[in-house]
């Protein structure tokens, strides 16, 4: 330790003397010297503003501790977070997946960790290439044109994804399927309040799919930008609209396919083949973790003619002026820090980090490891489905194939059940109930690559005992 | 210093069927499970080992500036150094593999990490309440402009309050926030002295107005020292006061936004809180409001019932904490999931290293490293506005481009070569040739004179034989980029037929 500080901190008096440095590295001299070259006497001096906006009144902020008791203190709160280590059936836009650890082990280099957006294309060469790399890997798997350097996660994405589509068609309403994931609808919701949009709902059907039923009817009139599915939709079933994309976009309608299940992707036929004009998702499933609930990472891929319409960052390939390969940041004319109040969005910052997470997880899974890991969390689902359906009074509530998840019906209020598995160590899945009045006594299951058959038999075992309880009292 | 040039193909290209890593076992058909008119018929992906990967990611990382290089005296960013413990803390398993739908009684120390950072951010910055939400600055912008847009409905005033003002040294993503939320933007020149004039806003305020959105100090590292002025003619016009946090680095345990009379704020805590910008994120933009607008806020809120309610941090021990989703009065939730929580737990890490104390001294240091800068180099260029500066100061190179060709841009490339970042460049628009310095307060004296020096001799140079620097970057690993052929042939993916051409339809 710097033997001045000790000393120094008495002329420091906003300093504990107990912790003279930070993250700070001045010394009593230094800071002398360089208040001289500045001509202030002090650094209060320095810092001084009008009275009637000077600090009054405590301020109370979390007191000061040293590194290793800032550990302690981590230690013990996440002591009383013991949520991960439960039997956990959770799935709903947030998966448990297994992560090489490659990934984090390239992810987290300083040189990635702490480096700023890549506006100076000279000395960011390779974290703009990891983006266009991303940026690939997301239009390979959407079978569409053109994605971008990310954007928040699912919901925001699909929030983007249906100002484009406003702004694609001139009109102020779109058409979503209940069946959307609940968090992206209410996100939507927000946003279209901003920009005054209006929002109509696709009922779900008995088999767990949008109901399409008189869909080309309510788009006659024209009014509806979009028309928004998602696949596997929020009940786990596989819902795409293939046979009406065409009757769709005989009005004028763009298709928006939503994907909250990114590794769906790598076994599912992908949004532009099933006529998706835009598809937007959350990408959190290849390598990012859950960490509850961010950051994640929030996907947007379009056709080239929606190209100009895309918000956020694009990492383009061009030449340097030796004509040497090089990648930039660019059709800038798009963003906000160009364009100001026309700009196609606000974002700036975006998710760049985890957008490389999940470059680094998908280079090193492959396309090999991907259908490993679709066919395992078919696999996985499927005994899962069967074994809990065994159960007396269990049942599967929809028919629609699925992915990963899928709804069952339970005797008795799906919390009340939930509640219950709790007593065993188990997250038995989500509780319909919390979204949709009339599944308040549905739960919403999933299983991945990681859930394992002892897995499941605990929860068959504890599920049994919470249907027996649920049962006598009816 | 020249930077490493390790050849990286894409990876796209390196990659070589059959060659697949083992990270699961081998899966059974598909077709086992779904129809195959469900499935895709292909799925061209690159298959590598992992040592293929490493050495691609590696020598990426190796053509990529950072903040563990080198120095980054990139104005209005606040590029700190980023303690380790930060990214240890937010990687503990509890945290790092919790659900977002967990019981919340089984995730009671995730919520404690939020209500505590939520009860240090209310208190150092004046406001009632934060909502840990939004996802990034510019997110918490839009989220601010919709809790005005609720205020103002919820009185009634909403058809009419249809205006927001901004400086016209904002940052672009206030005006484009704006924008989403139909508001028609007033743009306000900046008076002589680089400041929002009390007259000029005088003017501009009127029975529209719903939101005025400045920064203090503001983007020219001035503070604007009539902003209690300010706030109170907006306040008396009926309209509310919005603060950009981007430039909070400057302030804490000085003055709180809360106390200027600002309504609406947020922070950046990818700047102010030493989370690393990751290449552009994710960031995090926590949006505080004064009490009259707690109700408007996005849900979830973290709520605890054992609070005293005495207005500032407490201890979570012994306290019990929930997510509340019924608010009726909220805007309705902004993301996904309840807030970007690994840097939630970085950003109390944060605080908890440096306490009110080392908050406040890390302002005054930042305040310092920005005016050393500034003495030492103002006899080598201009300096629009000659007065000690904040956490950060413009110069202009407009002089310098008369005498010798060299502009703004073409001294951040010379920096490149000299082992720095750029300093921003053309921003705010007002200055022309314009460089923004914001050294923040983690450089050394010894760093900021290495950089005083090398900015020195390259506008001597400039002078002398300004085609070395027109030429800059050379120690790079490319050159100045073709940017008009990027945007006129746009080529933003590889494509499996080889062709490395422009998107195709």
């Amino acid at each position: 330790m710097d033997s001045t500080s000790a000393a120094g901190a008495a002329d420091r008096p906003n300093v504990s003397a107990e912790l003279p440095t930070i993250y700070t590295p001045h010394t009593p001299s230094e800071i002398a010297a360089m208040l001289a070259v500045v001509g202030v006497d002090s650094l209060d001096d320095l810092v001084a503003v009008p009275d009637a906006v000077a600090l009054r009144g405590p301020v109370s902020v979390a007191p000061a501790r040293a590194e290793s008791e800032i550990a302690a203190t981590f230690a013990g709160l996440a002591a009383r977070a013991p949520g991960s280590a439960y039997t956990s059936f959770l799935g709903a836009g947030t998966y448990r997946h297994y992560t090489p650890p490659v990934v984090a082990a390239l992810a987290m280099r300083g040189e990635f960790l702490t480096a700023y957006t890549p506006y100076q294309a000279e000395v960011s060469q390779g974290y703009l290439q990891a983006i266009y790399e991303w940026q690939t890997y997301i239009s390979l798997l959407t079978g569409l044109d053109v994605a971008n350097a990310s954007v928040y996660d699912g919901a925001t994405a699909l929030a983007e994804g249906a100002i484009m589509a406003v702004n694609a068609t001139g009109r102020k309403a779109l058409l979503v399927s209940a069946a959307v994931h609940p968090n992206y609808r209410s996100v939507l919701r927000t946003y279209a309040e901003g920009l005054d949009l209006v929002i109509d709902e696709l009922n779900y059907a008995a088999d767990g799919t949008t109901d399409l039923e008189g869909l080309e009817g309510r788009l006659a009139d024209k009014r509806y930008a979009a028309v928004i599915v998602q696949s596997p939709n929020f009940f786990g079933a596989v819902d795409t609209p293939a046979s009406r994309t065409a009757a769709i976009k005989a009005t004028g309608t763009l298709v928006i396919g939503v994907v909250a299940e990114a590794l769906s992707l790598a076994a599912l036929t992908p949004p532009a083949r099933w006529g998706a004009d835009i598809a937007v998702g959350e990408g959190q499933s290849f390598g990012v973790a859950m960490a509850y609930g961010g950051p994640h990472v929030g996907f947007i891929a379009t056709t080239t003619e929606h190209l100009r319409r895309i918000p956020g960052r694009l990492v383009g390939r061009t030449v340097d002026k030796a004509g040497a390969p090089a990648y930039t940041l660019t059709l800038q004319a798009r963003e906000q820090h160009i364009r100001r109040e026309k700009a196609t969005s606000n974002i700036c910052t975006n998710q760049a980090h985890c957008a490389l997470c999940a470059t680094i997880y998908l280079a090193a899974m492959g396309q090999t490891g991907l259908r490993d890991c679709a066919a395992h969390n078919l696999a996985r689902a499927r005994e899962l489905q069967t074994k809990v359906s065994a159960v007396g009074g269990v049942r599967l509530r929809f028919c629609a194939p699925t992915f990963n998840e899928f709804v069952v019906q339970v005797p008795g209020r799906a919390s009340d059940v939930l509640t219950g598995l709790q007593r065993r160590r188990v997250l038995g899945g989500l509780d319909l109930g919390r979204f949709y009045p009339e599944l308040a006594d549905c739960i919403l299951m999933t299983a991945t690559e990681l859930t394992t058959s002892d897995e499941i038999d605990l929860l068959v075992f504890a599920l049994s005992e919470q249907v027996a309880r649920a049962t006598a009292r009816v | 210093m020249r930077q490493l040039a390790f050849d990286t193909p894409l990876i796209f290209e390196s990659g070589h069927p059959g060659r697949a890593n083992r990270y699961l076992p081998a899966g059974p058909p598909l077709t086992d499970f779904l129809a195959p008119e469900l499935l895709r018929d292909e799925l061209p992906l690159p298959d590598n080992t992992e040592l293929d990967v490493n050495r691609h990611f590696t020598r990426l990382s190796q053509k990529t500036f950072a903040i563990d290089l080198g120095f980054y005296p990139l104005g209005s960013c606040t590029m700190k150094y980023n303690p380790r413990i930060n990214d240890a803390m937010a990687n503990l398993p509890a945290f790092r593999d919790l659900h977002p739908f967990t019981p919340d009684e089984l995730a009671q120390g995730a919520l404690a990490v939020m209500w505590e950072l939520e009860r240090s951010l209310a208190s150092l910055f004046g406001m009632a309440a934060f909502s840990l939400n939004p996802a990034a600055g510019a997110h918490a912008e839009l989220t601010a402009l919709l809790i005005a847009k609720a205020y103002f409905t919820k009185i009634g005033a909403a058809a009419t309050r249809r205006t927001v003002i901004v400086p016209d040294t904002a940052h672009g993503t206030n005006p484009a926030s704006a924008a989403m939320v139909g508001y028609r933007v007033v743009s306000l020149k900046s008076d002589a002295r680089g400041r929002v004039s009390v007259d000029e806003i005088k003017a501009a305020i009127g029975s529209d107005t719903a939101v005025c959105m400045m920064t203090n100090p503001n983007t020219l590292g001035l503070f604007e020292d009539h902003i209690k002025e300010i706030t109170d003619a907006v306040h008396a016009a009926g309209g509310l006061m919005y603060y950009d946090g981007a430039n909070a680095n400057a302030l804490m345990g000085n003055s709180r936004p809360g106390d200027m009379g600002f309504d609406l704020m947020h922070l950046n805590l990818h700047k102010t809180f030493s989370i690393p910008h990751g290449g552009g994120g994710a960031g995090a933009g926590p949006v505080g409001v004064a009490k009259h607008l707690v109700p408007f806020l996005p849900v979830p809120l973290v709520t605890c019932n054992e609070s005293t309610g005495a207005g500032g941090w407490e201890s979570s021990d012994g306290k019990t904490f929930g997510l509340d989703f019924e608010r009726p009065d909220a805007i309705g939730s902004m993301r996904s999931f309840w807030s970007n929580f690994a840097h939630m737990v970085r950003a109390l890490a944060y605080v908890y290293a440096n306490g009110f104390e080392g908050l406040t001294l890390v302002s005054k240091l930042a305040v310092l490293n920005a005016n050393y800068i500034r003495a030492s180099i103002k006899d080598v260029i201009d300096s629009p506005y000659d007065e000690n500066c904040r956490h950060e100061f413009v110069v202009s190179a407009q002089q310098l481009k008369r005498e010798t060709g060299v502009r703004a841009l073409d001294i951040g490339k010379a920096l490149l070569d000299r082992g720095y970042h750029a300093p921003t460049v053309y921003f705010p628009l007002l200055v022309p040739e314009c460089l923004m310095i914001e050294p923040t307060e983690t450089e050394s004296k010894a760093t900021l004179d290495a950089f005083i020096a090398d900015f020195r001799a390259i506008v001597a140079t400039a002078k002398s034989d300004p085609g070395a620097i027109l030429d800059a970057p050379v120690n790079t690993v490319v050159r100045r980029i073709d940017e008009t052929r990027a945007a006129r042939q746009p080529d933003l993916r590889w494509h499996p037929n080889g062709a490395a051409g422009p998107a195709r339809a």
